[in-house]
């Protein structure tokens, strides 16, 4: 039952997993100390005959100290914490050039959407596949994320993507993979009897493999018209 | 009589001093600050949902029947100003006058419930719904023809649920004040104590304080 | 002396209500204390109710392939052939959080503490409004009654989560639940209308009914707490209800709230229910706090320590619970700068906790411990809520929370604070105010063995969760052996299961300590935990009226130890030389 995370595999894994290993250091020192102090004073202070307990109502120092030091802390957690934030998801982090790929959840499955030769999505060449997502490696990626009806959650695990899915809206969510390979996608939010079965597979392919799976795809999606 | 009452009545001095009103005014005051965020998800979902689909929305009066609805919101101040002179009197230990202005708040509340319906069956019969435009009615008909938006299901479902709850608390409101007229019948209160009258009226004008801002905002914006 | 009746005979100081008949004094009662013994009647139940939920949920995920025992006592809807059904468990997960928030904790705490505890520790006879604190109780009841009735219609109960996100919970095409989803929603509504009256009466209890020399800074940490709560529950119980009226539109009468389709916001729904939401937790939590701050300067024999700080902190928490309600939509769409802001108020918010924990310690620090058994629970709700509150700095961090939002690291989150933290202090609140409520004392060797068999279980059941949810297990899912990424983490889920069930089992010690104590338990004193409080100056149950003079107050709830007196406690009406008034 470990405490630490499954390998990660995407240029900002390294900054989400660092700062989930910071606070994992900061609390677990707050839990130590904590709990630790209680089991002393369990023991230390149990009743025994003839002791009188020390009457006093508190102390200032006590409450300003064990104020400041949360406060400090948790400030510059919460300073760490946004920069990767807006680094992630602020206004301006979709890298330019990325590779666009529309993605749209339903009840109970993922449709993906690529844009063909042409390099545009929303064109005639674009091609789809089922269940599965096609990205080439060491490329920023941005899904345009949509759902025909219900909320879903595009969640990544090893690439430590997470965004819902919201009627109405297209919602932009960007990667760049560092590992070519075979990576599962879940549905993350509660969408109805098939939830637990939204399963879908990233796979994340090396630069020529890529161009060679778009070409294949493309001449299929030709043929079958 | 309670026995919290009887304490309160009995030994009032010797409490710590809380809200130095008595308790049935607080109660009233804290259960309408409840009521205050009642309405204000209502109303607030409303701004926003129009704020964020403005087409969804028509303009002032072109579905809406401003005029009667004007009369209907000064017949409810009448019935506060007659709801402050119901109170003024039993202070004064006028207790005609305390069931005359009481029975006209009734009337004119009870007034104000039935042109609602009034408007809200009009309103249907012209082909407008909590879920939109009815199918082939005259509004749908505007609507094809571009004189009105090409949809107002948000206008409908918040246009309904906010004057529809509105109207539920005047109802309510109405039959607690048909509870106060007849204790008023029955001389139940005096100058020296009145606290149903009282707390009746706070809450009958805060419903006419809410009835205002609706008003304002969802048929004059 | 052992009688075979329960010895909830009131004794009556010539009022009025000497007369009354059974059902006006024990059914029908407008006494705060009957009502509360109401409110944990109701709620016990409602917990149990809540648990063999749980237990479901456990048999599936720790046993998948296995034949639910007793499965056959269920409708071939629910549980086929022995198997449970993916859209029954659906409905599990959402009735269990049901239950549990509406008609465990929340009555726990705030109905039956609320009305049980109020009246008595600020020295008046009852409630402001005793009448309307009987409309309270029975209004509860109905809604729990219509909440259990969408159990048994076609379609089954509500299946979209205890936070109903639109348009899942909007449009019943995408559930299939019809139903039982209107009657979710208008059990709510009914349950908020019961909420809302009962806070209007505490407010005012609280405000108005003090005692002479009952000042604000005198009052118990408890009373405090649940003053704060009322006024919580006042403010935000509203704005569930309006949700709710709008999400019952929306099902029922084709209002377009949260379709998308028709110009609605599905992400309003968010907004509004987590508005209510994050507030509705703080409710959850902090009569629980204040309770352990009595039993814990009781446990210690001394003064809480920083009481002035331990007020200010329940004030600033439950203040700053109105800004941080974003945090639980950090991954919904919503614009990622708001996010932000959340975030920064969500960092705030955990310094007031911190500052009570170090408050508590400090309360112990020193002191004279004395390990009765409330006080057992009251410590372990210390050493969990802890445990909840740092896990609670992890999906504080928007980016941290990426990857653990919708997994069961926020589940373990959830249970360290609500079980780990309210259950735990509702433990030591029950043992410690059951000779009051009864006449009776609980046994206290099975209070040991309940608290020592819990402790563990619960631990074994919950802290591997947190393993699971870094290991990315989602949340509400009926089967994770679809996904090789979870097969690792099968035996995990087994060993949660099997550590549930122990859990479960165990409660049975607590269930039978209750009702065997109630008839069978030694008689207790006015006062069997030597402590200060009001309600322990007057006999064990207290009359009609509770007090036959009222009380004048000299003191403040915690002078524990204190140098003017031999003994190691001094209630808050003992008049002392010196004492004026």
């Amino acid at each position: 039952m470990s405490w630490l995370l499954p390998p990660g595999n995407s240029t900002y894994a390294g900054d989400i997993d660092f700062l989930y290993y910071m606070i994992l250091v900061i609390t677990g020192i707050a839990f130590f100390v904590v709990e630790g102090g209680l089991v002393w004073f369990i023991i230390k202070y149990r009743r025994r005959p003839g002791r009188k307990a020390y009457y006093t109502h508190g102390n200032m120092t006590a409450e300003v100290v064990w104020t400041a030091i949360p406060t400090v802390t948790l400030v510059v957690i919460g300073i760490m914490s946004g920069s990767v934030w807006m680094d992630i998801r602020g206004r301006n982090s979709v890298p330019p050039g990325a590779l666009e790929v529309g993605l749209i959840g339903k009840q109970f499955e993922w449709n993906a959407t690529y844009p063909g030769a042409d390099g545009q999505l929303g064109t005639s060449d674009d091609f789809s596949t089922r269940n599965q997502l096609h990205v080439p490696v060491d490329q920023p990626v941005v899904v345009r994320l949509g759902t025909e009806d219900v909320i879903h959650s595009f969640f990544v695990p090893s690439l430590r993507v997470k965004q819902d899915a919201l009627p109405g809206k297209t919602i932009d969510v960007w990667f760049e993979a560092m590992v070519p390979g075979r990576f599962e996608i879940a549905c993350a939010e509660l969408c109805g009897l098939g939830h637990y079965r939204m399963r879908a597979i990233l796979t994340v392919h090396t630069a020529e493999e890529y161009v060679r799976w778009v070409q294949e795809q493309t001449a299929a999606a030709a043929a079958g018209e | 009589m309670d026995h919290a009452e009887t304490a309160v009545m009995q030994a009032p001095s010797r409490r710590e001093i809380g809200a130095g009103v008595y308790s049935e005014k607080l109660g009233m005051w804290v259960f309408l600050g409840s009521e205050v965020l009642f309405f204000t998800v209502l109303i607030g979902s409303y701004i926003i949902l129009r704020f964020g689909s403005p087409e969804s929305f028509a303009d002032p009066g072109k579905i809406l029947n401003i005029p009667v609805t004007a009369v209907n919101t000064f017949l409810l101040i009448c019935s506060s100003m007659t709801m402050v002179k119901a109170f003024a009197c039993v202070q004064d230990g006028n207790q005609k006058g305390l069931k005359l202005f009481l029975v006209a708040t009734v009337l004119i509340g009870a007034t104000f419930v039935s042109v609602q319906v009034f408007e809200y069956l009009q309103l249907a019969h012209e082909g407008f719904l909590p879920s939109g435009y009815v199918d082939g009615s005259h509004f749908a008909e505007l609507a094809a023809a571009g004189d009105l938006p090409a949809k107002v299901n948000i206008y409908g479902s918040t246009f309904f649920t906010m004057t529809g709850f509105h109207g539920f608390h005047v109802t309510m409101g109405v039959v607690c004040m048909v509870y106060v007229t007849i204790k008023a019948f029955q001389g139940k209160y005096t100058a020296t104590d009145h606290r149903g009258v009282e707390v009746i009226g706070l809450y009958w004008h805060f419903v006419d304080l809410v009835w205002i801002l609706l008003f304002t905002i969802v048929y004059l914006m | 002396m052992a009688t075979s009746a329960p010895p909830m005979d009131v004794a009556h100081a010539g009022s009025p209500e000497h007369d009354l008949s059974f059902i006006r004094k024990y059914i029908f009662s407008t006494d705060h204390k009957i009502i509360g013994i109401q409110f944990l009647l109701l709620s016990l139940m409602g917990l149990f109710m809540g648990g063999l939920m749980a237990m479901m949920i456990r048999w599936q995920l720790g046993f998948p392939e296995g034949l639910m025992p007793l499965g056959n006592l269920l409708p071939e809807t629910m549980v086929s052939g022995g198997v449970l059904l993916p859209e029954f468990y659906n409905s599990l997960v959402t009735m269990h959080g049901t239950f549990m928030v509406f008609f465990a904790i929340m009555p726990l705490l705030v109905g039956v503490f609320g009305n049980y505890l109020i009246p008595l520790k600020i020295g008046a006879p009852d409630m402001a409004f005793p009448r309307l604190n009987m409309w309270s109780y029975w209004i509860a009841f109905i809604g729990m009654g219509i909440m259990l009735a969408g159990f048994f219609v076609e379609g089954g109960h509500s299946a979209a989560g205890w936070t109903q996100y639109a348009p899942l919970s909007s449009n019943p095409e995408f559930t299939g639940v019809v139903t039982g989803q209107q009657l979710w929603l208008l059990s709510i509504a009914i349950l908020g209308l019961s909420s809302i009256l009962g806070a209007t009466n505490y407010i005012t209890t609280v405000v108005n009914l003090r005692a002479p020399g009952m000042t604000w800074f005198r009052l118990p940490l408890s009373v405090w707490s649940l003053f704060i709560t009322a006024i919580l529950v006042l403010l935000a119980i509203p704005i569930l209800s309006g949700a709710a009226i709008m999400l019952l539109f929306d099902q029922t009468i084709g209002t377009s709230f949260f379709d998308a389709s028709n110009g609605g916001q599905p992400i309003l729904w968010q907004h509004l229910f987590w508005y209510f939401g994050h507030p509705e937790v703080y409710i959850l939590i902090l009569p629980a706090m204040g309770m352990v701050s009595d039993v814990i300067a009781n446990g210690s024999r001394k003064p809480v320590f920083g009481y002035h700080s331990m007020i200010y902190a329940i004030i600033s928490i439950a203040f700053l619970g109105w800004i941080v309600w974003g945090h639980h939509m950090f991954q919904s769409g919503m614009n990622p700068t708001l996010g932000m802001t959340f975030m920064i108020s969500t960092m705030f918010i955990a310094v007031p906790s911190a500052i009570k924990v170090f408050n508590w310690m400090g309360t112990m620090w020193r002191g004279n411990l004395t390990f009765h058994v409330p006080m057992l629970n009251a410590v372990a709700f210390v050493a969990m809520f802890v445990i909840g509150g740092l896990s609670g700095v992890f999906m504080a961090s928007t980016p941290v929370d990426i990857y653990i939002h919708d997994t069961y690291f926020i589940v373990a989150h959830i249970h360290y604070v609500l079980f780990g933290g309210s259950l735990f202090a509702l433990f030591a609140a029950i043992t410690f105010w059951y000779p009051k409520m009864f006449g009776r004392m609980m046994n206290e060797f099975w209070g040991r063995v309940h608290f020592a068999l819990t402790f563990v279980f619960y631990n074994m059941t919950f802290w591997p969760m947190h393993n699971l949810g870094l290991g990315g297990h989602m949340r509400r899912i009926y089967d994770p052996s679809q996904y090789e990424f979870l097969q690792p983490l099968a035996g995990t889920n087994r060993f949660i299961s099997i550590s549930a069930f122990m859990l479960m089992t165990v409660q049975m010690i607590f269930a039978l300590n209750f009702v065997i104590s109630w008839f069978k338990g030694k008689k207790a004193p006015n006062n069997p935990w030597d402590d200060n409080g009001l309600e322990w100056t007057v006999s064990s149950p207290p009359p009609h009226g509770n007090f036959a003079e009222t009380p004048t107050v000299y003191r403040g709830a915690y002078e524990f130890s204190s140098p003017l007196v031999e003994e190691d406690f001094l209630p808050q009406d003992r008049k002392l030389e010196g004492d004026g008034g």
